[in-house]
């Protein structure tokens, strides 16, 4: 198998007035160019900081990040995140979020016109042509990370990295997000790392499911293949065996093996502001 | 709150014309029209009722009806000065033409007209002050607090810098100010006015605060997630300021610009009224220092004035911030 991403022994340790945290160890994985993984595991347990290290927002204490033999130690478009909240910039609409991208990553290889032209098949590629010129505040929670994901595959990332993307949207919405985002990977091929708390979504989305240990010293559980033919369909999968084979394991995994007895951290003592 | 859109604010009042007016609609009305004209009335009133017990050695204390007489005499007393020197430059346009019929190599001296300055000359010298002297404050204040929002080790070394400065007294400025500037703008022909620097110096230093302190919250607190972004996008440090902290600053930056706009007018008056500067503070000062019967009622004009002043003041601020900031809801009122 070729491998476009790899984390090898990655660690991380926060530095916290209570002393050292040890958030990871040992985490290690493989990724093949155009596969699409999604990371699961309970609150707390790392799956942000493990995306955070790949998108190079965090250095890790121990191992690396090799993208492309390059190793990671800065962020950078080429590892593009579409954050949990959107992150649009409230000043300017939504062609102009993108196109802010655009023009950061295209400045030098394209010209005035197509750079216009790049935003706006970005915007239509998530189904926002309708509604480019709008500001984020006028639009719907969906709509914005629609524009969130348009704005990250403009930059013609390698690894298109998500954190918890549809996390804060209501149940129709996020399915017709879901259906965009694999209609997306087909057309694209993009190689995804995706986080999320949706058992449902990791097995009709993904390649490959990472399940992460409870942390302290979260690492990698279990990996499971998902052999499910694409393109998939959600209705079609609801009575398919390997589709509920991989659901039953991934629940197994959270609520027998991984289950959670202690109380949940209590924030104050998470030193990542936003643990998954 | 009634928003700027015409046709929504003028709603209930067509309504009223038409007769078809509904319970929100006259609440609406009564809120914008009928209450505020009831205080206003009602102040009016007590204001009037203890005036007239409070005898002062310049006679009676004003009411309102003495005020809006003096209100007059002052708009025609700055009609006549205008006249005067009207009178002024036509009877010296007169003379000069004359001397150079009778001789042709006159050179004519052109004269200034140096009449006092009336009430409406102290208002237009009081504004152009405080507008130099903010301008000036927001021109060190906007940098120096982007500069403090970005480091925080500059802005540990600021701080008690800071502190100690914001809650000096102008007046405790003022005699400092008003040595230095004697001591180095010496020009022989000056450009403008030492008092006015004095005043506008003065109102630099103590309306600098809330602009430098509200633009350094203001950087400081740009979210996580937009710092995030721009990380990934790598935006050098110039694009970083210019894309994401400048305009996720500039609804605080605005708060303190208002801020620091009504501490410079209120600062400007006492300024003005202890160094015998011109403007409304030194009107304020000769009409108490002249001691006629009609003085307490200027100066009653005088604070009206400089009250309606400040007003609109912050209403102006409050107009450029609507024009200019994204978010709406930073600049209700």
């Amino acid at each position: 198998m070729k491998t476009l991403l790899e984390l090898s022994n990655v660690g991380m340790a926060f530095d916290t007035p209570k002393g050292t945290f040890e958030a990871l160890r040992e985490v290690n994985l493989k990724i093949a160019p155009g596969e699409f993984v999604s990371l699961i595991g309970h609150s707390g347990c790392g799956k942000s900081t493990v995306l955070n290290i790949v998108a190079g927002l965090l250095q890790a204490t121990d191992g690396g990040v090799i993208l492309d033999r390059h190793e990671v130690n800065e962020p950078g478009p080429e590892r593009a995140v579409v954050f949990q909240n959107h992150s649009l910039l409230p000043w300017l609409t939504a062609f102009e979020n993108v196109e802010l991208a655009v023009k950061q990553v295209f400045r030098k290889s394209k010209s005035k016109q197509e750079m216009r032209d790049w935003v706006a098949h970005n915007l239509e590629l998530v189904h926002m042509a309708h509604a480019m010129h709008k500001k984020p505040e006028e639009i719907s929670g969906g709509m914005k990370q629609r524009v969130g994901i348009a704005r990250a595959l403009a930059m013609q990332p390698q690894v298109l990295l998500m954190d918890e993307p549809f996390g804060a949207l209501d149940a129709l919405t996020r399915a017709h997000l879901q259906d965009s985002l694999m209609d997306i990977h087909r057309q694209l091929g993009t190689t995804v790392i995706m986080i999320t708390h949706d058992v449902d979504e990791a097995v009709l989305l993904s390649d490959r499911i990472v399940m992460m240990t409870n942390g302290p010293a979260a690492t990698i559980g279990e990996i499971l293949p998902v052999e499910l033919p694409r393109p998939r369909d959600r209705l079609a999968l609801a009575d398919h065996p390997t589709y509920n084979r991989c659901r039953q394991r991934v629940l197994q995994f959270l609520y027998e093996k991984q289950r959670k007895v202690a109380p949940l951290p209590r924030r104050d003592t998470t030193p990542v502001r936003r643990q998954a | 709150m009634a928003t700027l859109t015409a046709p929504q604010w003028m709603a209930p009042y067509q309504a009223l014309i038409k007769g078809q007016i509904n319970r929100s609609q006259m609440q609406a009305i009564l809120r914008q029209v009928l209450w505020p004209v009831m205080g206003i009335a009602v102040f009016l009133l007590m204001w009037q009722l203890a005036a007239s017990h409070i005898d002062t050695s310049l006679g009676k204390f004003p009411g309102p009806a003495a005020v809006w007489e003096q209100m007059g005499n002052l708009v025609d007393e700055h009609q006549q000065a205008r006249q005067r020197e009207a009178a002024f430059h036509e009877r010296q346009e007169k003379y000069i033409a004359m001397r150079l019929a009778q001789d042709p190599d006159w050179v004519p001296v052109h004269r200034d007209y140096t009449g006092a300055p009336t009430f409406f000359d102290q208002i237009g010298t009081s504004l152009i002050t405080v507008m130099s002297g903010f301008l000036l404050a927001s021109v060190i204040a906007i940098p120096l607090g982007i500069v403090i929002g970005l480091s925080s080790t500059v802005h540990a070394a600021m701080n008690p810098l800071i502190q100690l400065f914001k809650p000096v007294s102008p007046l405790a400025w003022l005699p400092l100010v008003t040595m230095v500037v004697s001591a180095l703008y010496t020009s022989s022909d000056p450009m403008v006015a030492k008092s006015f620097l004095n005043s506008m110096f003065t109102v630099t230093l103590c309306c600098l605060w809330p602009t430098l302190l509200n633009t350094a919250v203001g950087v400081t607190s740009v979210s996580q997630d937009l710092l995030n972004v721009s990380r990934v996008l790598r935006l050098s440090a110039l694009a970083h300021v210019r894309k994401i902290v400048l305009p996720s600053a500039l609804p605080m930056m605005f708060t303190g610009l208002r801020l620091s706009l009504g501490i410079a007018w209120m600062v400007l008056i006492a300024a003005e009224m202890l160094a015998q500067n011109p403007g409304l503070g030194k009107f304020v000062w000769d009409e108490f220092q002249n001691g006629s019967s009609q003085s307490l009622s200027r100066i009653m004009v005088a604070v009206v004035v400089i009250g309606l002043i400040g007003f609109l003041l912050d209403r102006l601020m409050l107009m450029l911030q609507r024009a200019l900031v994204w978010d709406k809801t930073s600049a209700q009122r």
